[in-house]
Order: C-alpha cells, then structure tokens, then sequence
C-alpha cells in the first residue's frame, strides 16, 4: 500500500517538475499522529508537522455547567494553551478560530445540554501551528467519536516575496514570508471553513493559495484515511 | 466537569487489596510505575511519563534586572500547571489547592535545596541577571503528580541550554546559537521527590500510588533526595501521625528510588547528546512508538502545485461582476463639512433609494392585488361551509361562545343587559334556545 503511495507520489512530482518552474516549496513536511495516548479524556491525539507538535485532548460528550448550557445543542469549548507563560490575546484569538471550525463541522445537535471540550497543548511551535492545532483536533474528535458531518484539516500557505508560494512552512519561512494564509477545509466537498490570513496579498495569489491548500487538503485527508485504517485494521 | 466520585464498594475493595498486599496494576509495595523521558528538538523541552501521569517541562530565559536585596543572584521560577486536559475536574486558570501544594512543594524541592548555581546565572551585578523560568503542564493526571513533575523539571533544567553572553566594559553583547554554542547550567545536585502513601492510619505504606490509590489513602509523605542521600525537604500531609521508624524507613527507601532514577535520566541525557552530536534525528517525531496500532507517519508528501495559477484565474474570471447596487456602495463620498470642526460622512448625499421603492411600491400593487383575491375566495368558501354546518346540525350544536355568553350576562351585568336597547335582548332570546335543546337531549339519554 506503502508502495504505491510512494510511486505515485514520484511520478507526481515528476510531472509537477516538468510543467511548472516551481521549486521544492511545495510539499508538506513529514506527518506523524498518534491517537488515544492519554488515558483521562474521551479522545486524544498528538499530531507533529515536521517538528511542530500539538496534543489535543477531547472532553464530551459530558455534563455541563448550567450557565453554559444551550438547550439544542452541545456547547463546544476549544482551550489553547501555550507552551510558555499564561495564555494571552493570540491564544484566544486562535482558540476562536478553532472553535468556529469546529463548530461548523460537529453535529452538536445530536447532544443537546452537554459540553465538548477540546484541549490543546502547543508542545512546540516550528511553524505552521495553527495548521496543526487543526489537524490534532480533528483526530482527537475522531478518537473522542464525536459525530461529525465532515472531518476537516488546516493547510497552511505562505507567500514570500517574490510571490513564490510555499505550502506547510517552517517557522524560518514564516518570518521571511509577505504574507501567511492558513485554511480549514472539510474533507467531504473541500470547502473552506475557515481562513485567516496576516499580511499583504493580491486577489489572484488569495485564489492560488486556495487551490494549493485544496491541493495539499487531498494528501492530509489521505494520511487521515491510512492512519486510522491502521487504527481499525485487525493485524 | 465534576470529577466522578468514588463508590464505597471501589473503596473497600481498593483498601481489602492494600491490607493483602496487592495493587490493581501487579505492582508490589515498594514498586515504581516505568518512567520514560523523551526530548522535544528545542533545549530544555521534555517528557516524562510515571505510568499514565504525563508532564511536559520547558526551560525558558530572560534577562532581567535582579531583586534588590540579591543583586548577583539569578532567578529562579517555577510554575506548575494543572491543564484541563489532564482531568475534567481542573479548570483553567483557578489556583485550587491541590496547584498551589504542588508548587510550593517544587519550589521547596528545587529553589530552596540550591540545586542550581544562582550566582552563575548573574551578567552584570545589579543590573542583568538571567531569569529561569520552568513551566511544567500536567498533561494527563494517574496519580503522583509531584514525583513526575520534579523529575520533568529537573530533566529540563539539565537538558537546557542558555545562550552565551560576554561583558566588555558596559557592553553586554548576546550571541545566537549559530555564533557560539549555548552553554548549559551549573547543576549541583538533582533533587527528586519521591511520594509515600499511608492507609489504615499509617499501618500500610506504599510507594508511587496512582490516582485510585490517591483517593482512598489517609496521608501522603513527600521526601525531596538527591543522589548522595541528602534530604532536601520532607512534607507529611493528610494529617496522620507516623512514628520516626516509619519515617527513617521511607527515607532509605527513597534514598534507592532516587539512585534508580538519577541513572535514568543521565542515561537519558546522555542518549539526547549523542544523538544531537551525531546529527541523528531527535525530537518528539522520533520518539513516537512506529510499531503501534494508534501511530501512523508519512513521509514527506509532495504537492503538485503546477496548475494552481491557471486555477485561480479561471475561479476569477468565472467570479460574476459586482452588481451595479454593490459599485454604488463601492462609490466613495466625500466627507461634507456642515460647520467648522466637524467632518461628516454619509449623510446628506444623494438618495439612492429612490429607484428601489418604486420597484418595491409595484410589486406591494400587485401583492396586495392578489391577496384580496385570495381573501374573497376564502370569504366565499368559509360562507359556504357556514351554511353547510347550520343545516346539518341544528340540534347538536353547542357554540362555545353562546355558553359563555349564558354563563356570563345573569351573574355580573344584569343592569347593563337592562339598560341595552332591545336588540340586545333580541339576540339574547335566540340564545336560550341551544340550551333548552340540550336539556331536552340530556332528558332522553
């Protein structure tokens, strides 16, 4: 299975290579994720992106408190938590971006009057983070079995200055980059759930980061797929 | 979320197991859970896991200026978590006082033994000093937070590596790990606690309890040793009396554990080092278990971006051109002054809105047009099933309103009916006769 992934991945970038001036950029760093290795919460999941790692944990779906409670649906919480010092404004702002997402795709009206809680450890930041926030807690809500409409997964894009597009970046290029856009996208019809962008670019590049992200969303989904094959396989 | 409570039958049998000297996961009495400690790529970032209790330490630094009354000493912090993540009874950011016994206790074990050269961490005296700040997360709590937790942070004090500084004169130049290697810190000693757990009023003592054990025990004893059998604090809590044999025999017994254990994490750090020197691969992605079924890694993916560009210009010349409604709103207005020191925008430009309601007034003509239309066809159906009702049933009709109207006007307002005019009492006198209908029908059934 390996195998053919691997192959067909070389050809890719063969004809990638031959068709486009584009450079080494493109590609997303090596992927690992590992699903239920704590044993309190309902679903957890480590998810590193090249030597970005984020823990995520999912709580729910469970009792919650009466001032939080929302008579329809589940009420879904997202703690970031930073890896130094008290969280602060970024980490709230992030934690909102998530729970949007989050909430777009969890059938929260199957648990009325409960709470999902999910919580998040940076355990270290080499760019990319949100885009691996994302992803850990999606296969921790996937490891939690939280009903779910699609799954969904954060693509990160950053335009240097020479508008030359680099996908999954490291924190170097981050702070080389013009402008960063990170993207959640479902898994069902690829659509964006989310987006959130820092710094200057044109109308077009906006559409080409998209597409590359759609692009890139296919590899993740897949990785998704393979992992949790695995999980489920019975050898 | 509450925490859930423990059953009185979960207790007894916890305790029954205790007093015939067996624990619910094969341990015996004096028995360590398995410690693994693995390295994340950046210094001074560890994890340690005691069985299911999982820490995560990192060492960062900041120059600052040092306290008044210690001008050529460096500070120490230290600042232990208790993330949600760990247990749904942990809220973030509560200081409850379980965290606050932790903290005190690290700080006991680690500031205040003098583990560190604090003196080593000053630049210039008075002025610039380095400011160490551990943070420990607890990611996932099964019992004996403080043993993981010292162990974490002392793992990560050694690991760290703090960037190197030189002074000439009043120059304080700092260098970046590519200009000159980091330097680590001066450790004298590594200080680790080791917890001891007392039941039936100290009869039974076990070493390393879990979460289970941790509910159910009368008090806990924290010894801090280091490896020259050099007690650098003790707590009891729990509020039980222990006699000094008791305390002298946890004390050798901690004396062994943390032998055990200093060998651990040298043998750990050295294992990082050479790794790191080698220019192998390390990190948290290396460390991760390939054999098990819940891991799974990928390689490096490439993406085929090549036709991305012709992508985005097609999405943008398929996108429909703005409507003419929304350039108006695109129409930049200049700002009107009205009086001096103000400046104003939008009111007083041209009204727009003019187009629009004519439209809107058109289509109000032809809705309401069509809605009288429907209205009397309504109006003719509900007279048709009017007539309808009144022939079919005569007799058993039961109107609510004439009833109501029965019950109301002899009781409350007989003067009113009085001085109505006789078209009143003419509507009354139909409505009697229901009622004298119905009489008749409750006299034959």
């Amino acid at each position: 299975m390996e195998g053919v992934m691997q192959t067909d991945a070389k050809m890719r970038t063969e004809s990638g290579a031959e068709s486009s001036p584009r450079g080494p950029g493109c590609s997303l760093r090596h992927f690992a994720c590992e699903q239920n290795l704590l044993s309190r919460p309902d679903g957890s999941a480590s998810f590193l992106q090249g030597d970005t790692s984020v823990l995520a944990g999912v709580y729910g779906p469970a009792e919650v408190k009466v001032s939080k409670e929302i008579f329809n649906k589940a009420t879904l919480e997202v703690i970031l938590r930073p890896k130094i010092g008290l969280p602060g404004v970024a980490e709230k702002s992030r934690e909102r971006l998530i729970r949007n997402t989050c909430e777009a795709v969890v059938l929260g009206a199957l648990h009325p009057r409960t709470s999902i809680t999910v919580v998040l450890q940076v355990v270290s930041d080499a760019g990319s983070l949100l885009a691996c926030c994302l992803n850990a807690a999606c296969m921790a809500l996937v490891d939690a079995g939280v009903p779910m409409r699609a799954l969904f997964c954060g693509v990160t894009c950053a335009l240097d200055s020479e508008g030359t597009l680099v996908l999954d970046p490291t924190a170097k290029q981050e702070k080389e980059a013009r402008a960063i856009l990170t993207f959640a996208l479902d898994s069902v019809e690829r659509k964006l759930l989310m987006s959130t962008t820092k710094g200057l670019y044109s109308d077009a590049e906006l559409q080409q980061c998209l597409a590359a992200a759609q692009a890139a969303s296919q590899h993740v989904f897949r990785f998704y797929r393979e992992s949790l094959q695995r999980r489920y396989s019975k050898s | 979320m509450k925490e859930t409570p423990l059953s009185n039958c979960e207790r007894r049998f916890l305790l029954r197991a205790i007093e015939e000297k067996k624990r619910l996961d094969g341990r015996q009495t004096y028995d360590y859970r398995n410690i693994k400690i693995t390295f994340g790529t950046d210094y001074g970032c560890c994890i340690v896991e005691l069985g299911k209790t999982r820490v995560l330490g990192q060492v960062s630094c900041e120059l600052v200026s040092p306290k008044l009354n210690r001008a050529t000493e460096g500070i120490l912090f230290f600042n232990l978590e208790l993330s949600q993540m760990a247990a749904p009874a942990f809220e973030p950011g509560r200081q409850s006082d379980l965290l606050v016994k932790l903290n005190r206790l690290l700080e006991r074990c680690l500031r205040n033994s003098k583990c560190i050269d604090t003196e080593s961490l000053c630049v210039v005296a008075g002025e610039k000093v380095w400011q160490i700040r551990v943070d420990l997360h607890l990611l996932n709590h099964d019992g004996n937070i403080i043993d993981a937790a010292s162990i974490a942070a002392i793992v990560a004090l050694c690991h760290f590596r703090r960037p190197d500084v030189s002074v000439q004169g009043d120059e304080v130049t700092l260098y970046t790990p590519e200009e000159r290697d980091p330097v680590p810190l001066s450790i004298h000693h590594m200080p680790i606690c080791v917890s001891f757990a007392f039941f039936q009023q100290g009869t039974y003592l076990l070493v390393d309890p879990n979460e289970r054990e941790e509910r159910v025990m009368d008090g806990l004893l924290v010894i801090a040793m280091n490896k020259h059998r050099e007690i650098c604090t003790i707590q009891s809590s729990g509020g039980i009396m222990l006699l000094k044999d008791q305390v002298l025999r946890c004390s050798k017994i901690a004396g062994v554990k943390v032998l055990e254990i200093t060998e651990l994490i040298q043998k750990a750090l050295e294992n990082d080092q050479k790794v790191r020197k080698e220019g192998g691969k390390f990190g948290f992605a290396e460390s991760i278990a390939s054999q098990r079924i819940t891991a799974f890694k990928m390689e490096k993916a490439p993406i085929d971006t090549s036709d991305v560009e012709e992508k985005a210009e097609e999405i943008i010349a398929e996108a429909e051109p703005p409507s003419e409604v929304f350039l108006n709103l695109l129409r930049v207005s200049k700002p009107v002054l009205w009086t001096p020191g103000t400046a104003q925008i939008g009111e007083g430009i041209e009204n727009s809105w003019g187009d629009l309601e004519d439209s809107e007034k058109e289509e109000d003509d032809e809705g309401g047009s069509d809605e009288a239309i429907i209205l009397d066809s309504i109006k003719m159906d509900t007279r048709e099933v009017s007539n309808i009702g009144s022939q079919d049933a005569p007799i058993v009709l039961s109107d609510s309103e004439e009833e109501e109207m029965i019950i109301l006007e002899p009781d409350k307002n007989p003067k009113k009916i009085r001085t109505q005019t006789i078209s009143a009492k003419q509507e009354k006198a139909p409505s009697k006769k229901p009622v004298k209908k119905r009489k008749k029908k409750r006299a034959a059934n």
